[in-house]
């Protein structure tokens, strides 16, 4: 399903965030290399999306450094999807950007239990809805590192459970994941880190 | 297809479908149809004001789109999954620079046509126009995208769009409508070069914007 993610690594080395003159933490080191994964956990307003985005390249590190091996993909709660088209081709944009086909786009619809509605516009689409469309993004994305954002929030039991099973999926193929979220994913293994108010 | 040219494909279904390409022409065709209730059936002065207010309203027209070059985007996180697969800022705002241009610029030398009959406009004025047009067009949409981006998560942006990029449209006005006389002759070059600058420093002015909004 994915390329060779077995040099894929993602390491933050004494990270620090400063969000308008306010220090959110400092300090922050850990490693990722193939099938690991992160858990950010702590209060809102705490740095967990500040974390993500760092990770994404979306923002500089006020101190430290960031190390990236391998593709890139986030999701955040914005699916990025445009609403007019039908679902289907809205991700084939995306598809098409990060080099995948439409084999792609039927795998990520599958995997978030939206293959029946492919041709349904994006904007007629449920809360939990839209929040799998952007979830079946990523994972037609077939990129090495995810980044997840609450990617629990708004899914039913069993999406969660299909999202525990691609997570797992992924990382077996030797893939990386970093995901904040308020509720368990499913990601007991992974290394925590813990943010405080 | 490399992504640059799929974001330049998909900005231009957008513009023709979702309507964004039309309200600049019809607004452009609107000014030219009120223009001769204000100033009167008189056909010489309308041949020789109208081709002046066909550029003040391509002007006008320009600054309409604003809103919506790069503002649903950013809202919609399109621009942040750009970063993230490591497409440069001033690439994406290359590839949305010509597809706005696209969506913009022919329409509007097109819609030109009936404005001039309507503006009693002789054949070597329209001539020129048309030509100006085609100079000057590439120019007011490198603005409006500028303009765009500076003016990024803003709440009152699209009041501040207008005081932002009018000014800095004078060059294109002054020359567009000077080109139109007919002993003129380096109007047309003076516009060029204004269009041009413009053309040139929007994706670096815009790619910074970009970074700078994402803060």
């Amino acid at each position: 399903m994915m390329a060779a993610g077995g040099d894929a690594r993602l390491a933050f080395d004494g990270v620090a965030c400063l969000r308008g003159h306010r220090l959110l933490f400092e300090g922050l080191s850990f490693a990722l290399g193939p099938g690991d994964a992160a858990l950010i956990t702590g209060p809102n307003g705490t740095g967990k999306s500040s974390l993500l985005r760092m990770a994404a390249g979306l923002l500089a590190p006020a101190a430290g450094a960031i190390h990236r091996e391998g593709t890139i993909a986030l999701a955040d709660e914005r699916h990025a999807l445009d609403p007019l088209k039908p679902l289907g081709e809205a991700l084939g944009f995306w598809a098409g950007v990060d080099g995948q086909g439409r084999d792609a786009v039927a795998a990520g619809l599958d995997a978030v239990g939206l293959g029946a509605i492919a041709e349904v516009p994006v904007r007629m689409l449920s809360t939990g809805q839209a929040r799998r469309a952007g979830l079946a993004r990523l994972i037609a994305g077939r990129a090495h590192i995810w980044l997840l954002d609450e990617p629990g929030n708004g899914l039913d039991a069993a999406s969660l459970d299909r999202l525990a099973a691609t997570m797992a999926a992924h990382r077996a193929q030797g893939g990386i994941i970093l995901a904040a979220s308020h509720q368990p994913l499913g990601l007991d293994d992974a290394q925590p880190i813990r943010f405080r108010a | 297809m490399n992504p640059l040219a799929r974001i330049l494909a998909r900005d231009l279904a957008r513009a023709f479908r979702g309507g964004g390409a039309t309200l600049p022409l019809l607004f452009f065709l609107l000014v030219a149809t009120l223009f001769p209730f204000a100033i009167g059936p008189d056909a010489t002065l309308l041949a020789a004001t109208g081709g002046g207010a066909l550029w003040m309203a391509a002007l006008l027209a320009a600054l309409l789109p604003v809103d919506r070059l790069l503002a649903p985007d950013q809202d919609a996180g399109v621009l942040d999954q750009f970063a993230t697969r490591g497409i440069s800022e001033e690439a994406v705002a290359t590839a949305k620079l010509i597809a706005h241009w696209l969506s913009f610029g022919p329409p509007l030398m097109i819609a030109a046509l009936p404005a001039s009959a309507l503006l009693k406009l002789d054949g070597a004025t329209l001539v020129r126009l048309e030509l100006g047009l085609a100079i000057g067009t590439p120019g007011l949409a490198a603005l409006a995208l500028m303009t765009s981006a500076l003016t990024l998560g803003l709440r009152s942006a699209g009041a501040l769009a207008g005081l932002v990029m009018l000014p800095l449209a004078v060059p294109i006005l002054i020359f567009g409508a000077g080109a139109l006389s007919a002993e003129d002759n380096g109007g047309l070059k003076l516009l060029a070069a204004a269009s041009l600058l413009l053309v040139a420093l929007t994706p670096f002015a815009a790619g910074a914007a970009l970074r700078a909004a994402r803060e």
